[in-house]
């Protein structure tokens, strides 16, 4: 609204337009639930204020009122529970193909990484109208990723995974805060989303230094903490085959199956003992990395592993990289 | 009893005995409460300087008039000081333990040495935070969150930690005090559907206060061993888990809220018949939402931890069960209201602070509506939408709960009227100053202004501006009862047993009551609210 | 739903006069001891709560790390557990015979169950005593020098298979070494939590037995009556109450994995 008194946040996200209906419905139920109630004591109040010879009048309760002021405001605030289940649903159900960031939180400041390798620190830049989706683990207290322009948050916490996603519909520059207490600074690690124009984007992502892809760098760690070892791609290894693994169910020895997704990844290589894949057996004789591998080691071999297409039927095959680079490796 | 004009002569608990051990040694609920009074308003102020301090430092987008650490530490003292030390004993310690007793038709609680204990307790662990705060104070926010509170704050949490599991044994106490009292220590004839709502009120949240404290005591013994021994419970590095202290420390720290407000709504149920002159509308349905509210208060913990990274599935069922929790809220609303209806209203004091609580308490709640709903909670969550959603239903709902009961109660207490006029003018100011400190919150919380920050982007200056100057005219709203209150103490006229004709076994005693409040056991033959039968009381007129 | 309580006919100082023990805000003895029981009740409810926090911790952690939860609970002494569990146990019966003692009015009989009940839980606290002096030793004690790999308070040696540390870990250093910090972390939290439960559970026995020396001097004085032994009546609670806790933490501490052979 006014350039220095704004009454209303930014909205530069799908998701954000239906938040802000949602608020609206809100809002405006919640503005005509108080006007009756004001008005209702208000009229009460003078109406029936004490006047000389007028007595009250004794009434006990009427079942078809409590009735009716319970159902009523049930019915209305199931609409309510509908409304924000869907969105937050949406909001936590990212699209497939999806790009991504990685996300690492510390005392005081953001680190990005695109999987195309740029990294950003306290500024994160995507092109409009693209699927992004955030990986985001933090190296130290619990911190949160709140974009209000946006309309979506979630915490970023230690020893795991969280994601969220969205798809900006407007070029501009937005806040990005931390939204959880985490120390002294922690009203100062804040940065900038900056949504551009895709020529812009491809620009800028042609400019800056970039130090392999991130898959690529994950492939190097691969070799050297001996992943390949057990994880062999041309036999069966002494560990379950990575191959087109990203993205399908596993069956676990327990009898439960899980999606091979990110968080189960990073828990495999972080904590082997947790999950162990049916058909190996218990204790797992993979490492416990814990302690041994960073959080931007970790995202890189996540993002190696998920980059390893399916090998076609039968064959035995090196894997291929989605985005091929300058890196020198290639796998023994 | 006699309807005398309060003598001197006349023994009441106040003038029964003299001298600092009379009352130290106590075991008189009377006496207790009003060391209870002194202890929660010395707190008041603590928690409200803070206040103070952080209302002055947003008066400007750069933190330039306190450290960034002590900002830090104004937040999260103001919050504990608030919610421990003055909001949760508040209404119930000094309320609760001066009228339950008299309502029952009891002459005290069932275990009055205990209750003294309780208040000991109390400032064992007052002086214990004190201290902490003096030689340093605390960081971590109200909400003691790992892994900052456990490993990476230089701040004293174990103190405070300590501090805050002592005074929690203070509210188990006086909860266990009021549930054995209401069920053993009634009168002949005073039925549970005879009881005023008042005690229904109480008595859920005495409920609360037995089942949920002993949960975040033992959270923050957690807390305190996992920072001094190093333990690593909830430490991801050493396989621990942050979030499952968020589950412990919410599972108290939600029907906490209730504690907070069910005491302030006892005291609207007895003010709104008093003055409307009429029998409260849909007496069981108040009754019973009060044990509702406490009922489900107590699985709809996980609402602050929708972006917690749980899992998709508990987050629909914890939204689900908050908007249900919200129901019985309402419902009592709509019954005070109704109560007004065909009545005959008169604007007191205490008259003023009830429509004051029915209007903000609404709107506090019907925010919490906003909170409940997930895909807005995303957005709002950790912003100022969500401390002006907890102020409208903590101060706007139970301080203003509080004032009220202490100005109707005033009589009954002290023996004298309060003067009439600066009564109204300062519910008026406080309503006003309230409004003025916290609506412009919620625009800065849906703008994205997150919590808990020392300093912040220009544009949402002008809304910081006008929320500090709403808080100087609340703080002087707040000052105002203070000052008159303790005038009347010398200089007010003496109050008659029921000055407002309410009816009520408390004003059948003498105001104040004597030490053992009935010479004779009363026999209740009566539903409560019987203002049929009741005269009407002088004009309520200005008094000087 | 009126459970008034029953108000004597005779006028209350009467009563009072009768009966010195009745405090002077109750009407009648059967409602101080009502109020009194009740109250202990609504108390016990409490503690319920309190340990339970710790208790959902434990699960929690306990489902999440079985291996080191197993073999860390393999090594607590179940010979000595299981005798200090009887032990408890006779404690909480000689406390009820005491009050039985009391509904007869034999004071020698409750004096001397009493002091046995003394006994027991003092030995309680003796053995519970031994066996953390045991754990020091071992090094199991979170903070003080904890190391479960070597030394005398080794959980390896015989438990390799369950841990996962096969002879291609041992012989492989990196991976020994992470799996070995990672065992050292998980133990550690069962310890934590074992240390905190049965101190939690040994502050409430010196608790009651604090309380017990001073019923045990009322009982001697023969303040206890067929009519009135109240004080007995409740403090009895809350000792059965600490004997309850004991009973659910001794299976999951001692008794995580006692297969035999395992």
């Amino acid at each position: 609204m006014f350039d220095n008194f704004p009454l209303w946040p930014a909205s530069a996200s799908s998701h954000a337009f239906w938040e802000d209906v949602l608020y609206i419905f809100l809002v405006v139920v919640c503005v005509a639930m108080t006007l009756l109630i004001f008005t209702l004591v208000a009229v009460f109040a003078t109406k029936y204020r004490r006047r000389h010879g007028r007595e009250a009048t004794q009434i006990e309760g009427s079942l078809l009122l409590e009735i009716g002021w319970t159902v009523i405001p049930l019915g209305i605030m199931m609409v309510m529970f509908v409304g924000g289940a869907v969105l937050y649903f949406q909001m936590r159900t990212p699209p497939r193909d999806a790009a991504e960031v990685y996300v690492v939180a510390k005392q005081w400041m953001w680190k990005l990484q695109h999987t195309e390798g740029q990294r950003e620190i306290n500024e994160l830049h995507v092109p409009v109208g693209r699927d992004i989706r955030l990986i985001m683990t933090s190296q130290d207290v619990i911190h949160s990723f709140y974009v209000p322009a946006f309309r979506i948050k979630m915490d970023v916490i230690p020893g795991r995974y969280t994601t969220m996603w969205f798809r900006a519909s407007k070029t501009g520059t937005y806040h990005l805060f931390c939204a959880q207490y985490c120390g002294t600074m922690h009203s100062g690690m804040i940065g900038e989303v900056v949504v551009m124009e895709p020529n812009d984007y491809q620009a800028w992502m042609s400019g800056g230094p970039v130090a392999g892809s991130l898959a690529q760098n994950g492939q190097q760690l691969f070799q050297q903490f001996g992943c390949s070892t057990c994880h062999r791609f041309d036999v069966q290894g002494r560990g379950p085959n990575l191959m087109g693994l990203f993205g399908k169910p596993v069956q676990l020895d327990d009898g439960r199956t899980v999606t091979a997704d990110e968080d189960y990844i990073r828990e495999s290589i972080v904590n082997s003992q947790a999950k162990v894949v049916s058909g190996f057996a218990r204790p797992s004789i993979m490492p416990v990395f814990q302690g041994q591998v960073s959080e931007e080691q970790l995202n890189a071999l996540v993002a190696y592993i998920k980059s390893l297409a399916a090998a076609p039927a039968g064959e035995a095959g090196t894997p291929e990289l989605k985005n091929p680079g300058s890196g020198p490796q290639s796998p023994k | 009893m006699a309807t005398l004009a309060v003598s001197e002569e006349r023994k009441n608990y106040l003038n029964a005995e003299y001298g600092i051990r009379s009352w130290l040694f106590t075991t008189d609920h009377k006496r207790i409460a009003l060391l209870y009074l002194l202890s929660i308003t010395a707190f008041f102020f603590i928690g409200g300087f803070a206040a103070l301090l952080i209302r002055l430092e947003l008066l400007t987008p750069a933190g330039d008039l306190l450290t960034a650490d002590a900002y830090n530490k104004a937040f999260t003292m103001h919050g504990q000081v608030m919610v421990f030390f003055f909001l949760i004993p508040s209404i119930p310690a000094v309320l609760g333990n001066f009228l339950i007793p008299m309502m029952i038709g009891a002459k005290d609680l069932a275990f009055p040495r205990i209750n003294l204990i309780s208040w000991y307790i109390y400032i064992i662990a007052g002086i214990l935070y004190i201290h902490c705060l003096v030689t340093g104070g605390v960081d971590t926010g109200w909400t003691f969150y790992p892994t900052f509170s456990t490993e990476f704050s230089n701040t004293k949490v174990i103190e405070a930690g300590l501090a805050i599991f002592i005074s929690g044994f203070s509210s188990i106490l006086t909860g266990l005090n009021f549930v054995v009292t209401v069920h053993r220590m009634r009168a002949p004839g005073m039925t549970w559907s005879r009881l005023p709502l008042f005690v229904w009120s109480h008595y859920a949240t005495s409920i609360i206060m037995l089942l949920g404290t002993p949960v975040i005591a033992i959270t923050l013994v957690l807390v305190v061993l996992e920072r001094a021994l190093n333990l690593g419970i909830f430490d991801p590095t050493r396989g621990g888990d942050p979030v499952l202290f968020q589950h412990l420390f919410w599972f108290y720290s939600h029907p906490a809220v209730y504690i907070m407000i069910l005491p302030s709504m006892a005291v609207i149920s007895e003010i709104v018949p008093c003055f409307s002159r009429k029998r409260v509308f849909g007496y069981s349905f108040v009754a019973i939402s009060s044990i509702a509210i406490a009922a489900i208060g107590f699985v709809v913990w996980a609402h602050h931890m929708f972006v917690a990274g749980i899992s998709l599935y508990s987050a629909l069922v914890f939204s689900f069960l908050s908007f249900l929790v919200a129901v019985p809220s309402a419902v009592k609303v709509f019954n005070w209201t109704a109560t007004m209806y065909k009545g005959s209203v008169s604007f007191s004091t205490p008259m003023l602070y009830a429509f004051g609580f029915i209007g903000l308490f609404t709107i506090g709640g019907l925010t919490g509506l906003f909170l409940a709903t997930l895909g807005v909670d995303v957005h709002v969550h950790d912003t100022y939408f969500v401390i002006a959603h907890f102020h409208y239903v903590m101060v706007g709902g139970a301080v203003m709960g509080y004032l009220g009961g202490m100005h109707f109660w005033w009589p009954k207490i002290s023996g004298k009227m309060y003067p009439e006029g600066w009564g109204r003018l300062a519910a008026l100011i406080v309503f006003i100053g309230f409004n003025l400190t916290f609506f412009p919150q919620f625009i800065l919380g849906y703008l994205g202004m997150p919590r808990r920050y020392w300093q912040y982007p220009p544009e949402y200056q002008v809304l910081n501006v006008l929320s500090t100057a709403g808080a100087t005219i609340l703080a002087v709203g707040y000052l105002l009862p203070m000052v008159y209150l303790l005038w009347s103490l010398r200089y007010g006229k003496p109050a008659d047993d029921n000055p407002w004709k309410a009816t009520g076994l408390e004003w059948t005693t003498s105001s104040p009551p004597p030490t053992f409040n009935f010479d004779e056991t009363p026999v209740v033959t009566q539903e409560a609210y019987d203002y049929e039968n009741m005269p009407l009381p002088e004009e309520v007129t200005l008094e000087r | 739903m009126s459970d008034s309580p029953l108000v004597s006919d005779a006028p209350l100082d009467v009563e009072h006069h009768d009966r010195p023990e009745l405090r002077h805000h109750f009407a009648a003895v059967d409602q101080q001891r009502n109020a009194a029981s009740l109250g202990m009740w609504w108390f016990l409810g409490t503690e319920i709560m309190f340990f339970g926090g710790m208790f959902c911790a434990y699960l929690i952690y306990r489902r999440w790390y079985f291996p080191e939860f197993a073999v860390a609970s393999r090594s607590l002494d179940l010979k000595v557990g299981t005798f200090n569990t009887v032990v408890l146990i006779c404690s909480s019966l000689t406390v009820a015979m005491s009050v039985r003692a009391a509904q007869l009015g034999q004071r020698k009989l409750q004096v001397k169950m009493l002091l046995l009940t003394l006994l027991f839980g003092l030995s309680f606290l003796g053995i519970k005593t031994y066996e953390w002096g045991k754990k020091y030793e071992e090094h199991h004690i979170p903070t003080f020098d904890y190391n479960v790999i070597g030394g005398e308070g080794d959980l390896i040696k015989g438990n390799e298979e369950l841990l996962g540390i096969t002879t291609e870990v041992k012989n492989d250093p990196v991976k020994l070494r992470a799996r070995e910090a990672e065992i050292q972390q998980h133990t550690k939290i069962f310890y934590s939590l074992y240390f905190a439960l049965t101190g939690m559970h040994a502050i409430h026995m010196i608790i009651g037995v604090g309380i017990f020396i001073v019923i045990t001097w009322m009982a001697h004085k023969g303040r206890f009556t067929p009519e009135y032994h109240t004080p007995l009546e409740i403090a009895g609670l809350y000792w059965h109450f600490v004997d309850i806790v004991w009973i659910y933490l001794f299976p999951l501490l001692y008794l995580i994995d006692r297969r035999p052979g395992a």
